[in-house]
C-alpha cells in the first residue's frame, strides 16, 4: 500500500479545513484530514485553522504539539510503526527494534536519506496476544520477529 | 459453503487478509462454490488466522493457517468439516471458548460484523427494545442492579453514573464512549468494535434513552484504523435502518452517533483528558468537580463509559439484571473479559466471572509462556498495573482483592513475562512512559518520572543503588499524593511492586539501557 500524499498547497488546505469547519469540536478532525491529505501538518497550516476556527495561532501549535501522531514534516515513502509497550518487549520488541534502526542507521522517528523509510514508535496496538506487533504502512503485522521485520524493510521501495 | 476467515485486526497481522484471497482463488480453480464471510475473532488468537467452516453439526475450525497451507486443506475438504491436521473440530467445544462465560462477547467471531440480519438474529436489539418498553429509569434501576462497574479501570458503578446525569437538567447531553484503549496487554474495546460494532451501538442508544442525551460520540484511538472503519459502516446501517437518527426504532428518542480520532497521546484515554480532545483542545486533565455527569462534553452533562460497560449494558436489559449479577465474586458482579497477552502460550480474551484466580488465568487458561521458560512476573491493568510474582497467584480476580494486594485489574490485561525479563528495566520503563505521557498539568508527574528515568539509569549502573532505591520510594510518594489523575499517581504501582518482588535484580549493576 503505497500512500502518496499530495504537495502541500494553501488553498487545497483551505477545502480541507472548510469540510470541517461546521462540527462539534472540529480541531482534531482537521488535523487529521490534513495529515490524511499532506502526509503532515506543517507550521504553514497553523494560520490557515486559526483563521477558519477564529482561535489564536498559538492556540492551534499548542494542540499540534501536544498529540504525538501529527508530523510537522513529510514522513518517508513508507512509515513502519513498531509497538514498544510492554506485552511487546515481553516477546522481545526492543532488541528487534535495536537491531533493525541500527541496520538503517536511524534513531526513533527517523527517516532513511532515500526517503524510503520512516520508523516511529508506538505504544500497543491492541496485538499484544499476537506479540511484538507492528503497523507497515497502515496495514498490521503480528508476530513480527526480526526476520519479519527485516523481510519488510527488505521489501519497501 | 460458508467459510469464515476473521477480518479482525489480529487476524489480519498474521495473515488473515492473503489466506482469504488464497481460499477464494482456490476455490475458484476448483470451480468450489464457497461464500467467504470476513467474521470478527473468536479471541482466540494463538489459534489466527482461525478459518472455520459452517456444517450441519456447527461450526468446524482449522487453525494458524497460512496460504501454504490452503491447497492441502481443500485436498482433504475441509469446507464439508473434514479431518486436517490443523483441524481444531466444532469451535464452540474448545475448551478455551467452552469454559468461558460469554455475557458481552456472546457473538463475537460468531456473527458477519455488519450484518444487522445475523446481530438480530443472534439477540441483538432485544435490549432497545426492552429499554424502549421498561422506560427510562427503569433502564437505570437495571443498570444498577446489575452491578455493572465501569470496565475502563477505576471500577465506577455503572448505574450510579447514569443516575446522576438522569438527574441533571440541561439543553443537551452527551453519551461518549471511551475507545482509546491505550492499556498494553488490552484489545476487548477492539475486539467490540471489530466483531460486533452493533452491540456498542445498541448500549449507546440505551444509555441515551435511559438519561435522554441526544447525541453520541466513539472517541478511538488512531492506532486502530480498522476499529474506526468498522464502526463508521456499522453507524450508516444503523442509521438506515432506522436504529439511529430521529425516532429510533419508531420511538420519540432521537439518537445520533459519530465516530472521533484520537491522536497518539495516551493520557487522552482518562475521562476528562478524552472530553478537552473531543472539545479539540490538548488533551490536559481537568480537576474534579465538576464530574463529567454533572458538566461533560462542551459543559453539558454526560455520561462517558469504556466501551466494555456500555457494550455489557444489551445483555443485562435483554437477560435482565439479575442474570448479569448472579454471577461474579464480592462486589465484583458479572463477567469480565480477561486479556491474556504478551509472552503467554494461548495468547486471547477469556471473558469469564470474577473470582477465578490469577494463576488459573495464567497457567491453566494461558498455558504458561510461549518462550516455555518460567513465568517471571504478570503485569496486570495496563502500564499503572502492578508486577505480580507466582508467588501472588492465588489472587482471586476481582477490583477488591487486587487492591489489597497494591495492585488493580484496570481494564483486565495480564501481560506474561518470562524470566528473562529485567524488572529493573520494566520499573524504569513505567517511569519513562509516565515522563512520555504526561499531560504536564502536575510538577510530581511530569518532573518526577523524568527524576526517576534518571534514578533507575544510576541503579541499573551500580551507583549507590540503596540510596537512589530510597530516592525512587520518595518520588513515588510524592507521584501518588501529588498528581491529578492516575498516570502519575498510579506509575508507582508498577514501579514499587518491581522494587518489593524483586528486590535482587535492583541490586547487582547492570548495563546502562539502550541510550534513546
Ligand atoms: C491515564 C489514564 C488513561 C486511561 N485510559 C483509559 C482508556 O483507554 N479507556 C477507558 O475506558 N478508560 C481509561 N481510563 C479511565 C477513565 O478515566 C474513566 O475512568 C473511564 O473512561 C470511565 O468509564 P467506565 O466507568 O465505564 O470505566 C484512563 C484513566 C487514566 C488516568
Ligand atoms: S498526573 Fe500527569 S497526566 Fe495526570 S493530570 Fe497530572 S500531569 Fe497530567
Ligand atoms: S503492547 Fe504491543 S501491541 Fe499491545
Amino acid at each position: 500500500m503505497d500512500q502518496t500524499p499530495a504537495q502541500w498547497n494553501d488553498e487545497a488546505a483551505r477545502a480541507v479545513i472548510r469540510d470541517h469547519v461546521g462540527e462539534e469540536g472540529p480541531l482534531l478532525p482537521i488535523l487529521h484530514a490534513l495529515q490524511e491529505s499532506f502526509g503532515h501538518v506543517p507550521r504553514a497550516a497553523e494560520p490557515l485553522i486559526a483563521e477558519a476556527l477564529n482561535i489564536t495561532r498559538a492556540e492551534v501549535h499548542g494542540v499540534i504539539s501536544f498529540y504525538h501522531d501529527f508530523r510537522r514534516e513529510p514522513a518517508g515513502r513508507h512509515v513502519l510503526k513498531l509497538c514498544r509497550a510492554e506485552a511487546c518487549q515481553s516477546m522481545g520488541s526492543e532488541a528487534n527494534a535495536r537491531r533493525l534502526l541500527d541496520a538503517l542507521g536511524l534513531d526513533w522517528g527517523g527517516t532513511t536519506p532515500d526517503g524510503r523509510i520512516t520508523v516511529e514508535a508506538v505504544y500497543c496496538l491492541g496485538l499484544c496476544a499476537t506479540a511484538p506487533g507492528a503497523l507497515f504502512d497502515d496495514e498490521p503485522v503480528g508476530r513480527a520477529d526480526a526476520a519479519t521485520l527485516e523481510a519488510l524493510v527488505a521489501e519497501a521501495a | 459453503m460458508k467459510i469464515f476467515v476473521p477480518q479482525d485486526m489480529a487476524a489480519v497481522a498474521v495473515g488473515a487478509n492473503r489466506v482469504a484471497a488464497a481460499i477464494e482463488a482456490e476455490a475458484r480453480a476448483r470451480n468450489i462454490p464457497v461464500t467467504i464471510v470476513r467474521n470478527g475473532s473468536r479471541g482466540m488468537f494463538f489459534m489466527e488466522p482461525l478459518v472455520e467452516v459452517a456444517t450441519a453439526s456447527g461450526r468446524i475450525g482449522y487453525r494458524n493457517i497460512g496460504v501454504a497451507d490452503v491447497p492441502g486443506l481443500f485436498e482433504a475438504r475441509f469446507f464439508d468439516g473434514a479431518p486436517h491436521a490443523r483441524c481444531v473440530g466444532h469451535v464452540e467445544e474448545i475448551a478455551y471458548l467452552a469454559k468461558q462465560t460469554r455475557f458481552t462477547f456472546g457473538r463475537a467471531g460468531i456473527i458477519d460484523p455488519l450484518s444487522l440480519e445475523d446481530y438480530r438474529h443472534h439477540g441483538g436489539y432485544k435490549g432497545l427494545e426492552a429499554a424502549l418498553s421498561a422506560g427510562p429509569a427503569a433502564i437505570v434501576a437495571a443498570v444498577k442492579e446489575s452491578g455493572l462497574r465501569g470496565r475502563g479501570g477505576a471500577g465506577f458503578p455503572t448505574g450510579i453514573k447514569w443516575e446522576t446525569v438522569a438527574r441533571a437538567q440541561a439543553d443537551r447531553k452527551y453519551i461518549v464512549c471511551n475507545a482509546d484503549e491505550g492499556d498494553s496487554g488490552t484489545f476487548a474495546d477492539r475486539l467490540i468494535m471489530e466483531a460486533d460494532p452493533f452491540m456498542l451501538i445498541e448500549g449507546m442508544t440505551i444509555a441515551g434513552v435511559a438519561v435522554g442525551a441526544t447525541k453520541g460520540y466513539v472517541y478511538i484511538r488512531s492506532e486502530y484504523p480498522l476499529a474506526i472503519r468498522m464502526m463508521r459502516r456499522a453507524i450508516e446501517i444503523a442509521e438506515r435502518a432506522g436504529y439511529l437518527g430521529s425516532g429510533i426504532n419508531g420511538s420519540a428518542h432521537d439518537f445520533d452517533l459519530e465516530v472521533r480520532v484520537g491522536a497518539g497521546a495516551y493520557v487522552c484515554g482518562e475521562e476528562t483528558s478524552l472530553l478537552e480532545s473531543l472539545e479539540g483542545k490538548r488533551g490536559q486533565v481537568r480537576p474534579k468537580p465538576p464530574l463529567p455527569a454533572i458538566e461533560g462534553l462542551f459543559g453539558r452533562p454526560t455520561i462517558i463509559n469504556n466501551t466494555i460497560s456500555l457494550a455489557s449494558v444489551p445483555f443485562i436489559l435483554a437477560e435482565g439484571a439479575k442474570r448479569y449479577a448472579e454471577v461474579g465474586y464480592g462486589r465484583s458482579r458479572g463477567t469480565m473479559p480477561v486479556q491474556l497477552a504478551g509472552n503467554v502460550k494461548q495468547g486471547g480474551l477469556f471473558e469469564c466471572a470474577f473470582g477465578v484466580t490469577l494463576g488459573e488465568l495464567v497457567d491453566e487458561i494461558g498455558g504458561g509462556t510461549a518462550s516455555g521458560r518460567p513465568v517471571k512476573a504478570v503485569q496486570a491493568g495496563g502500564p499503572l498495573g502492578a508486577y505480580f510474582p507466582p508467588s501472588m497467584f492465588d489472587t482471586p480476580y476481582d477490583y477488591e482483592a487486587f487492591a489489597k494486594r497494591d495492585g488493580l485489574i484496570g481494564h483486565g490485561g495480564l501481560v506474561v513475562f518470562d524470566d528473562t525479563a529485567d524488572m529493573a528495566q520494566m520499573a524504569r520503563f513505567a517511569m519513562e512512559f509516565c515522563a512520555l505521557e504526561s499531560c504536564g498539568k502536575c510538577t510530581p508527574c511530569r518532573i518526577g518520572s523524568t527524576r526517576g528515568v534518571e534514578t533507575f539509569d544510576r541503579i541499573r549502573a551500580g551507583i549507590e543503588p540503596e540510596k537512589n532505591l530510597a530516592l525512587v520510594r520518595d518520588l513515588c510518594e510524592t507521584m501518588k499524593f501529588g498528581s491529578l489523575c492516575a498516570l502519575g499517581g498510579f506509575t508507582p504501582y508498577p514501579v514499587l511492586s518491581a522494587i518489593n518482588h524483586f528486590p535482587e535484580e535492583f541490586r547487582a549493576p547492570k548495563l546502562p539501557a539502550a541510550a534513546e
